[in-house]
């Protein structure tokens, strides 16, 4: 059945939605209390927009995930490439030409069927995106993976690596790009570059994200349930923003195993412990990011609390222009030797937490077990820094407050930690606590703090992800110029050999900590926890739990 | 009647201007922009210049200014960056969340604070009296934040008599007429819908009603214990009026009138309580959205917000001098 | 005239009524009256321990309250906390420090952002209100003029609610133990403003006033030299109770995250918010701050209630 017009649609649903209320049908209005056939899930954040593409943080794609999927997705548990919607894919040997094998027989949420062309469509109507659509707040992951647009309208937009799409046959979608990327294929795989259905992308294109005013406007179809359409297990039915709630049901064409419960809600709760209470009052059925404090107490009442496997790093960082005496590699190694890295992972991280000895994970293609290491030693902090001429060293140290990242639960107790720590070796500290957005970011990124407290979480596994944002070349928050360890990163960014690639990390990381930028200190893992009487999904070191395969027991 | 109403509204006009034009100095002093929070660790330089540029936010502040008044004029709030919603939609899904909480916790104040104070006068130097004193006394010397803790730790989570957080429990599915989910439920004869909206309003609008409570009752204590040393008090007792005569038309009538004015303005005093209340209870509200509208540099909301406060004062002024002009003929307003 | 403005300016017309009624026979009176009042010597005992830990707190700390001296005997990650015991009579916070250590050192940071923000509060409003008031007085049409004006930001200063003024100023000043005393600080200044700028009108009308200004007085004098010292005493009750109000502002800015972050400047109502997030492990690490919070705002609002009663004729039992 064809509907010619939404609006009829809409007069219909009106229609009903009156009838509902005039006829006072209670007993149709589910009122399952969580149990049944409804998952609930506190999320810590509202989705920014039920368009991934407009998207670049995790609470939206923990929602949009369930109903979009990319060509290339993540291993469920892990962090190794396998087919999504592309069955397989491959590229040339430029690396610049890469052809996808899709899947057959996968259908949309509205009905649509996938095509290579629809592929290209989606590639196309990214590529061609203009005002605020180009605002790197909106389309950062499309920016950050393949540079700008088809007309860049603004000078600081990146060039354009991205320079086609080609439907070879019905299933096969070639995509090019201009020079070969450390970010391919590991980049197709991001939810924000999630395949839509393309009578979605027709809809979209009538609808503009607006900027003149004080803000960006995302355009409506992301705020509310009904345009948009993928091909995952879920399909998203509403979004009730007074409740902050966000509704899917389970897609019965799904190409894949189906989802086992009937209805997925999203729920935000802000507050961390009104999560943990919510979850303890039986009123949510699982939440994300639980405070390391509170694993045990869960797991004591009887709550599952399933271990990721990592995929951050947390660090300090050194900004060698903020204090002179940190361009003297005697100091930044003694820095390194007063932390106590154990002490930290043993008391403030969660279960799985693990000591970093380099700037990636050891989940990571690329990480080396030759790197040079700094064990917590007191005494051999103060050899090197009396070595150094700098027995009276001061340094400011910024650390954020009231925040709590995946890699960092409690900053300002590992900031007390560490600071004892540096007091033992003789250094004195001086705290400069901000607050995360905008100063301590600003802070850090100007690189006017001498010590400063960071970390990131991968989206995809590629080390360039990690040590590449950071080390190819000079910035800001360093203050460095080494050649040795830029070199090291370029080399490593142009081989188009993904397994050579791997080998010029391992090298690359080697380099980076023979030159000490700054305290690598720990991976660990957001914890996330579940009901006693749910089988929970897998848990992913990537956050990209599958809710498809939770059920009630 | 109508001209005193006419010239407070006329007064409106020149408060907000001047507010608008403070507000809009003492905002540009505000570091930073929404942009940082908007991309975290991930924002680079080049983004956050474009950002702002996108938002205007790199103009100087008098054009800003020029920008905000037009869109003023046309009763437009502007653009949360928060959300990248109408500022005007943001507030009325908010404000009838908050409006409801502060409306129980009032009722509840009320309810419990006037009978209260009332018998406390009337006994005064009973254990009642002690007892009502020194807990307002305490009342107000409780972190609203710490009490909404307490009582959510024991009633929510270690009874499970009531929610932990939230107004609506998941899957109720109820049809939303005015966004009163209570009134709702009423309306749509969804009477689960109104009881579980009501079991949400519990927890939260005790603690919040914590405050006013206190001083409801010590402001009708006082103020009845004032009556009673009245001369027309003791004159209406001497006639031989009954008692209940003189309780009632005088002592409790008169005894009221600063009462309802306390009344009428605690309840704009309320949104300090709910900020915090809001907050633990992840209730969604006006309270939690302005505080997240700071911490986020939400400029188009925190202004939105302050000249709806600055007009919420100008108009609860004139409903209670109205209410006092109705209550007590003697004072008339000028 | 909101409760607020209605009981400042209730406060604020007492001095005049003492003073012109009774003269310095009601003063004798009031402070009769005070000593009498069990509420007084309460709220003036509870001070009193109160200040004095907050002076010698910091010198009989058995321990620095920043050094983590039993580190490895925590691990907030896996509920393992130490309570009370010989060494350590309330037990270690989550970063292995002494909580009896704290909780002295804290009372002393506790009582300074309360004086200093009250202080701040006063002497802003003072200035304000006084300018205000005086113009009032003595000004004439222009003074009248500067009266409303100022006054309606005053008025409007009351009306917004008092957290979210102060939220907005730590936001712009950056987080330190001086933005919580600037912040709550703010939010006593109209308050201040008010009820001095009452008080100055009540005494305008005063006979000594009326009687200076027959003998030819300058104006300038009388309102220096006269108005204002006779308008003080409401001043000191509301001081006390705002302390009472300082103290659990700051708290309730701790818990929104603009507290003082400084660990080596404890403060109860940054101990509190901290201690929640381990309410279920260690629920005794946020009911030690919290009750030293109630029992002192407790102590300054029993002192600055019973002032107020013991000054105002009407409440004379």
């Amino acid at each position: 059945m064809r509907i010619t017009s939404s609006r009829v649609v809409q007069t219909i649903a009106a229609a009903l939605a009156v009838g509902v209320i005039a006829t006072g049908c209670a007993s149709e209005r589910g009122k399952d209390e969580g149990g049944g056939d409804t998952f609930v899930f506190g999320a810590a954040g509202d989705p920014a927009s039920l368009d991934p593409a407009l998207a670049s943080d995790g609470e939206t794609f923990r929602v949009t995930r369930q109903a979009f999927e990319a060509l290339i997705e993540h291993e469920p548990g892990g962090s190794k490439l396998v087919g999504g919607l592309a069955k397989s894919w491959k590229s040339d040997e430029t690396g610049t030409k890469w052809t996808f094998d899709l899947r057959e027989g996968v259908k949309f949420h509205d009905g649509e069927k996938l095509t290579a062309e629809v592929v290209c469509k989606n590639y196309d109507h990214w590529f061609n995106w203009t005002g605020t659509y180009q605002n790197s707040a909106v389309s950062y992951y499309w920016q950050t993976i393949f540079g700008g647009f088809a007309k860049n309208e603004s000078k600081e937009t990146p060039k354009a690596n991205y320079k086609g799409c080609t439907a070879e046959d019905e299933l096969t979608a070639v995509i090019e790009v201009h020079e070969p990327s450390a970010n391919l294929p590991g980049g197709f795989s991001l939810q924000a570059l999630a395949i839509h259905s393309p009578k979605a992308i027709d809809a979209y294109k009538k609808q503009e994200a607006t900027g003149e005013e004080d803000a960006i406007s995302y355009p409506k179809y992301s705020q509310e349930a009904g345009t948009v359409a993928g091909t995952g297990p879920f399909e998203i039915v509403d979004w009730d923003k007074g409740n902050k709630e966000v509704t899917l049901e389970r897609f019965d064409d799904y190409w894949g195993e189906k989802a086992k419960v009937k209805k997925l809600v999203f729920r935000t709760i802000a507050e961390e412990s009104a999560r943990r209470q919510a979850l303890q009052a039986g009123n949510i059925h699982g939440y994300d990011l639980v405070a390391p404090a509170d694993v045990k107490t869960l797991e004591k009442e009887g709550f599952q609390v399933p271990v990721r496997d990592v995929f951050n790093i947390f660090y300090v960082g050194f900004s060698q222009e903020a204090n002179k005496a940190l361009k003297k590699k005697e100091v930044r190694q003694a820095i390194s030797h007063a932390i106590d890295r154990e002490n930290i992972v043993k008391t403030q991280l969660p279960e799985g937490g693990k000591v970093a000895t380099q700037f990636v994970p050891d989940t990571v293609d690329g990480y080396s077990d030759k790197v040079p290491t700094y064990p917590f030693d007191t005494n051999k902090a103060k050899d090197l820094l009396k070595k150094a001429g700098e027995e009276k060293l001061a340094v400011d140290f910024c650390y954020p407050t009231e925040v709590t990242r995946p890699y960092m639960p409690a900053p300002a107790d590992m900031f007390e930690l560490m600071k004892s720590d540096l007091e033992k070796a003789g250094i004195k500290v001086d705290p400069k606590p901000m607050k995360w957005a905008p100063t301590y970011l600003d802070a850090t990124e100007n690189g006017t703090c001498d010590l400063h407290l960071l970390g990131w979480t991968g989206d995809f596994n590629d080390a360039y992800n990690f040590i590449g944002t950071w080390f190819a070349g000079y910035d800001k928050q360093w203050g460095f110029r080494d050649d040795k360890v830029f070199d090291a990163m370029k080399a490593a960014e142009s081989e188009p050999d993904v397994a050579k690639r791997v080998e010029l990390y391992k090298k690359a990381n080697e380099v980076v900590m023979e030159y000490v930028p700054g305290v690598p200190i720990s991976s660990s893992p957001p914890s996330i926890a579940f009901a006693k009487d749910v089988n929970p999904p897998t848990v992913s070191p990537l956050t990209q739990e599958n809710f498809a395969e939770v059920s009630f027991k | 009647m109508l001209r005193l109403v006419a010239r407070r509204l006329l007064q409106l006009i020149p408060t907000l201007l001047g507010l608008s034009v403070l507000l809009f100095l003492w905002l540009n002093r505000l570091p930073g922009g929404p942009a940082a929070a908007m991309l975290g660790e991930r924002a680079t330089a080049a983004d956050k210049a474009r950002i702002e540029a996108a938002l205007g936010l790199d103009q100087p502040v008098w054009v800003q200014y020029g920008r905000f008044l037009k869109r003023l004029s046309e009763l437009d709030l502007g653009i949360s960056t928060q959300t990248g919603q109408p500022v005007w939609d943001e507030f009325t899904r908010a404000f009838p969340a908050t409006v409801e909480l502060a409306f129980v916790a009032m009722l509840i104040a009320i309810a419990v604070g006037v009978p209260l104070g009332y018998f406390a006068a009337r006994r005064r130097g009973s254990w009642l009296d002690v007892t009502a004193v020194s807990g307002s006394l305490v009342g107000i010397c409780i972190p609203v934040f710490f009490l909404a803790f307490i009582l959510k730790a024991i009633f929510a989570v270690q009874l499970g008599w009531f929610p932990s957080f939230g107004r609506q429990t998941t899957g109720i599915d109820a049809t939303e007429v005015t966004g009163f989910y209570v009134l709702d439920g009423i309306l749509t004869g969804e009477f689960d819908a109104a009881w579980d909206a009501l079991m949400h309003l519990v927890l939260p609008a005790l603690a919040l009603s914590s405050i006013p409570l206190a001083i409801i009752t010590r402001m009708t204590r006082a103020s009845v214990l004032e009556v009673l040393g009245e001369d027309y008090v003791r004159t209406a007792e001497s006639k031989g009026l009954s008692r209940s005569t003189v309780r009632g038309r005088h002592v409790l009538r008169n005894a009221l009138l600063p009462v309802v004015t306390a009344i009428g303005l605690l309840t704009g005093g309320l949104l300090s309580g709910a900020v915090l209340t809001e907050s633990v209870f992840a209730f969604g509200g006006i309270g939690s959205f302005i505080k997240t509208a700071i911490d986020e540099r939400d400029y188009p909301v925190l202004v939105g917000f302050i000249m709806f406060i600055a007009a919420a004062y100008v108009v609860i002024n004139l409903l209670v001098d109205l209410a006092y002009s109705l209550i007590d003929p003697r004072v008339r307003v000028h | 005239m909101s409760t607020k403005t209605d009981k400042i300016d209730r406060l604020a017309e007492l001095t005049a009524a003492t003073e012109t009624s009774a003269g310095a026979g009601l003063w004798v009176e009031a402070w009769r009256r005070l000593r009498a009042s069990k509420m007084a010597v309460i709220g003036a005992a509870v001070i009193g321990v109160f200040v004095v830990v907050a002076i010698v707190g910091p010198w009989i700390a058995p321990y620095d309250p920043t050094a983590q001296l039993w580190r490895g005997e925590v691990l907030p990650n896996q509920n393992v906390f130490v309570g009370p015991r010989g060494e350590n009579w309330l037990g270690l916070d989550h970063l292995a420090r002494d909580e009896f250590s704290r909780m002295l050192v804290g009372a002393r940071q506790t009582l300074l952002v309360g004086v200093v923000a009250t202080l701040l509060g006063f002497t802003v409003g003072a200035v304000i209100g006084g300018v205000s008031g005086a113009a009032l007085v003595l000004g004439g049409k222009v003074g009248r003029r500067i009266d409303t004006v100022v006054m309606r930001v005053i008025d409007i200063m009351l009306a917004l609610p008092s957290l979210l003024l102060a939220v907005s100023v730590a936001a712009v000043l950056g987080q330190s133990l001086t933005t919580v005393m600037i912040a709550v600080g703010v939010v006593q200044i109209p308050v201040f403003a008010r009820l001095l700028r009452g008080a100055m009108l009540a005494q305008g009308g005063a006979d000594y006033v009326l009687a200076a200004q027959a003998l030819g007085v300058r104006k300038r004098r009388i309102a220096i030299g006269h108005v204002l010292p006779n308008s003080l005493s409401p001043v000191i009750v509301q001081g006390t109770l705002s302390l009472a109000t300082a103290i659990i502002e700051a708290a309730a800015l701790s818990y929104l995250g603009l507290g003082n972050p400084d660990a080596a400047q404890p403060e109860w109502g940054v101990m509190l918010a901290q201690a929640q997030d381990y309410f279920d492990s260690a629920p005794m690490l946020a009911v030690y701050p919290a009750l030293g919070i109630i029992i002192t705002a407790l102590g300054f609002t029993l002192l600055g209630e019973a002032m107020r009663e013991a000054l105002d004729p009407k409440l004379r039992s």
